[in-house]
């Protein structure tokens, strides 16, 4: 299972790292809604930043979104698909794989989203700092949980459609979470709550995918 | 001479559907088998059935002595190789990268690649993109993987389709090398084909059965 997700993980990004989808066309689109977001509350500093961890996770997913649209694109030609199939990979390990891949992505495009949230924001620098543990949590269940929903809807007709509709309901608590304990850590409180909730999902993601993707793969 | 694929009153319903409409159909190791029928005849989806890529939904079946309704389609996958006529690679990855992945996914040694390639005339192309190859250069990649892998069973859907002539002579020498080999080859066509010297079965379907050759 380890070395099918390390196969699949490598492939991944490889792939990303030649297609450049992520630098080229949703990261400058995570920024440009970052700083629109920033315009629209207008020249209040403190506004600003108090709104900035719920505008940063608004726009984590949104990329998240089209990620994994993406990573689910990668293996939707047919005839790859059959090739592929046919070579018995273990669908645990493929299901880690891309998942890891997906949460590497993610992480580097929120690494680039959280400059934007300090300079576009305002939110403390030193602080955010602080938060990135919890963010990296977060973003790490999100794409556990994206590669579920993204392999339950590749294979309709309108996955762009019902990705969103599917997906929105099982990022919310962890939406919640991961902006109550970025504000947490920026503006005072506790957070272990968050923490602890975050925690929860990321395990039960793992077990979830580990244990079903083969039967979603399938169907 | 023992059957690769045994299919008895086989049916396939996909979205209610039905793809394969009660086949039966047996083919012995080591012989070459053309499927041959008019576009949406069944020929793919007859394929697909027998890689275990469709699941059986009604009758019996049996390739490469694994039960189709027990609806361990993984396992029947691990003795097939498949080669379509849409291309069978990440068009982002290199040549090299695409049949390394495929070498370690089946712990083939990854430096038998160089020696497929040779086979298949296509060394000079190994750091092309998937994407930036011509058609029939796609096709040969796909031989060059089926060649790592040797499979039991060769499942070819339309291994013909915009190939030319040397191309098409090229492919009939490796179908009948696999063969030779021990290999089963179905492959489909909506074409009739000459396979020069080869010997080969016309397997012919139509409406999602077959008519003749069974």
């Amino acid at each position: 299972m380890i070395r099918t997700a390390k196969l699949v993980a490598r492939k991944d990004l490889r792939i990303e790292l030649r297609s450049r989808v992520l630098a080229w066309q949703v990261l400058p689109f995570g920024v440009m809604a970052l700083l629109l977001c920033g315009l629209a509350l207008g020249p209040n500093a403190a506004g600003r930043s108090h709104a900035g961890p719920g505008l940063f996770y608004i726009v984590v997913t949104l990329m998240a979104l089209l990620m994994i649209n993406r990573s689910q694109a990668i293996e939707s030609n047919k005839g790859t698909k059959a090739s592929v199939a046919t070579l018995g990979l273990d669908p645990a390990g493929v299901f880690l794989g891309k998942a890891a891949a997906l949460t590497l992505e993610m992480w580097f495009a929120s690494g680039v989203l959280l400059v934007g949230t300090v300079l576009f924001l305002h939110v403390d620098r030193a602080k955010t700092l602080v938060a990135t543990p919890s963010i990296a949590v977060t973003i790490a269940a999100l794409s556990l949980a994206g590669t579920l929903y993204g392999a339950l809807t590749s294979s309709q007709n309108s996955t762009v459609t019902l990705l969103p509709i599917l997906a929105l309901p099982a990022f919310a608590p962890l939406l919640i979470a991961g902006e109550r304990s970025y504000s947490a850590e920026v503006y005072g409180g506790g957070s272990q709550v968050w923490w602890s909730l975050l925690l929860i999902a990321l395990v039960a993601y793992t077990s979830i995918g580990v244990l079903l993707y083969g039967v979603m793969e399938e169907s | 001479m023992r059957a690769s694929v045994h299919l008895l009153d086989a049916v396939v319903v996909a979205n209610g559907f039905p793809l394969i409409s009660g086949t039966t159909l047996t083919i012995e190791q080591g012989t070459v088998n053309v499927i041959k029928g008019a576009n949406g005849a069944g020929k793919t989806s007859l394929l697909q059935l027998i890689g275990g890529l469709l699941p059986l939904s009604n009758g019996e079946g049996n390739v490469a002595g694994i039960d189709l309704s027990r609806n361990d389609r993984r396992e029947v996958r691990r003795h097939v190789g498949w080669l379509g006529h849409e291309g069978s690679f990440y068009e982002d990855l290199t040549v090299r990268e695409n049949l390394t992945f495929a070498c370690e996914a089946l712990s083939i040694n990854p430096e038998l690649i160089r020696s497929a390639l040779e086979r298949v005339e296509l060394n000079h192309r190994i750091d092309t993109r998937a994407k930036d190859l011509s058609a029939g250069q796609r096709r040969r990649v796909g031989i060059a993987w089926l060649l790592l892998r040797r499979p039991e069973i060769w499942l070819l859907d339309e291994p013909y389709a915009s190939v030319d002539s040397a191309g098409r002579e090229f492919l009939e020498n490796i179908i009948g090398d696999a063969a030779k080999a021990g290999a089963t080859v179905i492959l489909s066509s909506h074409d009739d084909l000459k396979l020069g010297k080869q010997k080969f079965r016309t397997i012919t379907m139509a409406g999602g059965r077959v008519m003749s050759g069974s």
